[in-house]
């Protein structure tokens, strides 16, 4: 009697123990990814929070009271908003160059024989694979000696960190937007261009008015990545930077000699702007789609 | 010496343009080659962008400073007045000087330095292998388990951390991890210390501070590859009786393979060469190789050994890579997508 | 308008691949043609080459008395509907068609104009302002050649353009093609490897084979007269048997096959001994007791199909099966599987031609 009870349990209890052993697993995995959005936006969370804390110290605790000094304590440091300007700057220059530059690597790809085609696919990916100090440090020493060999005057380009900045993010920013254009490129359908030629159109009215049209959310987006990289780029700018200053240097050399509740004030401004860009994203990418479903 | 550098590559630029030019050839209805064809396809315009684009770029950005700088680790360290005179000549002092330090010192090698740089690759592979365990299952979860609404909202969220500055990441860690930080504050105010523990010293920041800094560049690599596992080869492995955790090793991480081989090789290169968060999180008497490099270009003035120090990073990270290509046997195209 | 389109001596090799081997033709003007042949005969290559997309290996092009050695696909006078339809996907059906105005300078009120009247001519009059995926197959089909009309070709080429349709539409748009090229008047070159289309619409039709040009003619011909074994074979049913020449007069060869000694016509000069294939079609093969035939076939059915107005017959053959069709007129007698059967036909019906290259698989 036992041995039937034991080899042939109650239907239900199996049932139910079989429904608890996968929801457990279920409660821990919910459990699991919710500790882990927590160690995602928990220190974003709390540093935020020092930014209102009437405290010299970035810290939530000792509360002293809500205040907003700190924010005005960013707007008139003169460092900072150099290093803002600057920053703009260099990032309006990436955008320039790794923008053009990623999408002729990405258009050559097709077209280059294919047996260097492997070489040349790792070259003009090798930059993201490089680290940034290395591509900072080999702009620089290269660009100095150039400038060397060329005699060219100090004030020149040759060692302006603005320039060298620029030049050494391009380097491997236009390897991301050059990925960018090749995911959208695939999508291609190359006898678009063969169409336009044929009904006479010369080869830059078909660059213009059929590739180009094609491209442009990947131009977009290649655009607002390159800004952002450039924007936050810390690695590569610290050795081209030279005698200026960027937002991230300015920022850097602020939380490693005192740090101060400002800097927190400014990383509130930024993921406001974060959280802001990304609901706009958010709602476009519905209007779109709704739109698509009605097409 | 230099003198010679740049007619020779200027050559070798050149050389590479002809080749790939003759080499050149239209894609499918190819009746020819050469250079004529390339100029038909594209037109005057559009040759002549992509030809200077591509010299401005792959040979002026990225092969010929990386050449120089190889040329540049094997001077001596001299003013520009020098540069090009008698004393510009070949040296490896600057390599020697990592292995054995100043020739003046007394110790066989260089310890100092050699101990920071095994740190930096060891804590690199540790942040790694933490990044892989903390990422997987968050990928997996989206990948198999997650609705769309749901995906597209996590995915979101972990974009959002990764468009605030790496430096006012590092700095949030600091702010968790300092000896007035939350942790600390937490801890004591739960009574189960007294006194703050130095999280900084014990290089906890640092840790926490890495892995979450390369976080996203585990998990996208890992959720691309697992989303494109057929789910009924789960469902057909459950079925045959393998316990779940089975499933994971003989199913989802060998066909993930790809993933795993690129999420790790990006974490790893990217946590190698990381400046800012030991900069700020590390420890008082913890360096980070990168951080000596800086210091040569800096306060210590050397260049030449610094670009040294640098391109034994580089070929160290080349190692990695190659290591991770043969051991996942995956093609460069996989790693980077 | 129109312009005739000289082939001379055309060769064009991929590497080692020898594409297209000494073509000449000469298309003339306001001439519907054909390139008839299976996917890889090199028609595509060769329409590719008039519009300007690869050059010829040897050989030139003329067009209109022309040479068009040199001249880039948007120099030339033609305009190619492509297999692919190659629609921009992003500018509206009006963009779409006065693109080729618009590249050339043309201002927009004339664009419009023209757009107009040519969506007209292809009935779709109100759908100008329509994206091309909003737009059915077939119409996104006449979209893509009143595109191409609207840069006033002299050649139209077109690329099969009908294959991705279904088959009720592509019948319906062989005689809207027919009907387009006679209003415009242009010449048009049509690819295709449906004989179907071809028979049907062309003037005169070019069959390829491995980059051969087989024959060249009105579909009649053709049809009636194939030049080579491929034609007879690619062209409508046919049933080859194979044989030796043992005499030959008056325009006939005997042959001797496996069925005994067989008669057709010789239109390639056949010598006795030489290799030979005779070529019946289906429906010019009849019961023996039905009528007074030179040739007799004696062999076994192997099955019997009945299709409405025909019903056929498969026998054996000596290679393969012998297809006779014959026209249902309730008379048919039913044969078991394996029966002996005599079928006959007519030595005029029959052609001989030198034993080679057939098109089945």
């Amino acid at each position: 009697m036992s041995s039937v009870q034991t080899t042939l349990p109650p239907q239900t209890g199996q049932h139910g123990f079989r429904l608890r052993s996968t929801h457990v697993r279920q409660f821990m995995m919910g459990f699991y990814i919710l500790i882990f959005f927590a160690y995602l936006f928990g220190p974003l969370v709390m540093m935020s929070a020092t930014a209102f804390n009437d405290n010299t110290y970035p810290q939530v605790a000792p509360w002293n009271g809500f205040t907003l000094k700190w924010f005005e304590e960013l707007i008139t440091d003169s460092f900072m908003v150099e290093g803002f300007i600057n920053s703009l700057v260099i990032g309006a220059g990436v955008v320039c160059l790794a923008v053009p530059f990623g999408l002729a690597g990405a258009l050559m790809l097709s077209q280059i024989h294919h047996k260097v085609r492997s070489i040349y696919y790792v070259i003009v990916v090798s930059p993201i694979l490089t680290p940034g100090v290395i591509i900072g440090i080999s702009t620089l020493v290269f660009w100095d000696w150039m400038g060397l060999m060329l005699d060219a005057d100090f004030e020149s380009p040759f060692y302006n960190g603005i320039w060298l900045t620029i030049i050494g993010q391009a380097t491997f920013i236009s390897s991301y937007t050059l990925l960018i254009f090749l995911a959208r490129l695939q999508r291609f359908d190359s006898t678009l261009e063969e169409a336009a030629l044929d009904l006479g159109a010369s080869h830059v009215q078909v660059f213009w008015q059929v590739l180009v049209p094609f491209l442009k959310p990947a131009l977009i987006s290649a655009a607002v990545l390159a800004f952002l990289t450039s924007f936050e780029n810390y690695n590569t700018t610290v050795f081209t930077i030279q005698a200026e200053s960027t937002l991230t240097t300015v920022l850097a050399s602020k939380v490693r000699l005192g740090i101060t509740p400002a800097v927190s004030a400014l990383a509130v401004l930024i993921i406001s702007l974060t959280l802001v860009g990304a609901a706009v994203h958010e709602v476009l990418r519905r209007r779109e789609r709704t739109e698509v479903k009605v097409g | 010496m230099n003198n010679l550098l740049l007619p020779i590559a200027s050559l070798i630029g050149a050389g590479l343009v002809i080749l790939g030019l003759m080499f050149y050839r239209r894609s499918q209805h190819a009746t020819g080659s050469g250079f004529g064809h390339f100029l038909r396809r594209n037109g005057v315009f559009v040759s002549s962008y992509l030809i200077l684009s591509l010299l401005g770029w792959i040979f002026f950005m990225i092969i010929l400073p990386q050449l120089y700088m190889v040329d540049f680790s094997f001077s001596h360290n001299l003013p520009p007045s020098k540069i090009g005179g008698p004393e510009d000549v070949y040296t490896t002092q600057n390599y020697e000087y990592l292995l054995f330090g100043s020739p003046g010192s007394e110790d066989a090698f260089n310890w100092l330095h050699l101990k920071v740089f095994l740190r930096t690759i060891l804590a690199a592979v540790v942040v790694t292998i933490i990044d892989l365990a903390l990422c997987y299952p968050v990928a997996y979860y989206m990948a198999q388990s997650a609705s769309s609404g749901k995906l597209r909202m996590m995915a979101l969220c972990l974009l959002l951390p990764f468009w605030v500055n790496e430096i006012l990441r590092a700095f949030a860690f600091r702010i968790l991890f300092g000896s007035g930080g939350v942790f600390n504050n937490v801890l004591m105010g739960m009574g189960l210390i007294d006194q703050p523990v130095d999280f900084i010293r014990a290089d906890v920041g640092l840790y926490a501070g890495l892995s979450y800094a390369y976080l996203l560049l585990m998990i996208f690599p890992l959720y691309n590859a697992i989303e494109s596992l057929d789910h009924s080869q789960i469902e057909a492995a459950k079925d045959l009786g393998c316990p779940w955790w089975r499933v994971h090793f003989e199913v989802v991480m060998p066909f993930a393979k790809p993933g795993i081989a690129s999420g790790c090789t990006m974490v790893f290169m990217l946590s190698c060469g990381a400046l800012a968060a030991p900069q700020i999180l590390g420890g008082p008497s913890s360096l980070w190789f990168t951080q000596i490099i800086y210091q040569w270009f800096n306060t210590g003035g050397n260049w030449p050994l610094g670009a040294a120090y640098a391109l034994v990073l580089l070929v160290v990270c080349i190692i990695f890579v190659m290591a991770v290509m043969r051991l996942f046997k995956v093609s460069f195209g996989e790693i980077i997508k | 308008m129109s312009a005739n389109v000289e082939l001379e001596n055309l060769n064009i090799r991929f590497g080692d691949f020898h594409a297209v081997k000494d073509v000449n033709l000469n298309i003339r003007d306001g001439e519907f043609f054909s390139f008839l042949g299976p996917s890889g005969c090199g028609k595509t290559t060769i329409l590719r080459a008039v519009s300007g997309f690869n050059d010829p290996t040897e050989g030139a092009i003329y067009i209109g008395g022309e040479n068009m050695l040199g001249s880039g696909p948007n120099e030339r006078p033609t305009a190619l509907v492509f297999q692919s339809l190659a629609l921009f996907p992003l500018m509206s059906v009006a963009d779409n068609i006065s693109f080729g105005l618009k590249v050339r300078g043309v201002g927009k009120v004339q664009r419009r104009k023209k757009a107009d009247e040519l969506l007209e001519m292809i009935a779709l009059s109100d759908q100008g302002d329509k994206l091309p995926s909003e737009l059915s197959g077939g119409q996104r089909q006449r979209v893509a050649i009143a595109r191409a009309l609207a840069v006033e070709p002299k050649v139209l080429l077109l690329d099969e353009p009908l294959s991705a349709l279904d088959l009720k539409l592509r019948e319906h748009m062989r005689t809207e093609l027919r009907r387009i090229q006679q209003r415009v008047g242009i010449t048009f070159i049509y690819i295709t490897h449906d004989q179907g289309e071809a028979l049907t619409m062309s003037d005169r039709i070019a069959v390829m084979s491995h980059g051969v040009m087989q024959q060249v003619g009105s579909a009649q011909d053709i049809y009636d007269n194939p030049a080579t074994s491929f034609v007879a074979s690619f062209v409508g049913e046919n049933n080859p048997i194979n044989g030796t020449v043992i005499a030959a007069e008056e325009g006939y060869v005997s042959l001797k096959t496996d069925f005994g000694e067989l008669r057709g016509r010789n239109e390639r000069g056949l010598q006795p001994g030489d290799r030979a294939t005779l070529f019946i079609r289906p429906q010019n093969l009849c019961l023996s007791e039905r009528g007074d035939f030179d040739n007799c076939i004696q062999t076994t059915v192997n099955d019997q199909e009945f299709e409405g107005e025909f019903e056929h017959l498969y026998l054996a053959g000596d290679s393969r099966n012998l297809v006779v069709s014959l026209i249902n007129d309730g008379a048919i007698p039913q044969f078991s599987n394996g029966s002996p059967i005599s079928v006959g036909f007519h030595s005029d019906r029959a052609v001989v031609l030198p034993a080679g290259e057939m098109a089945y698989e």
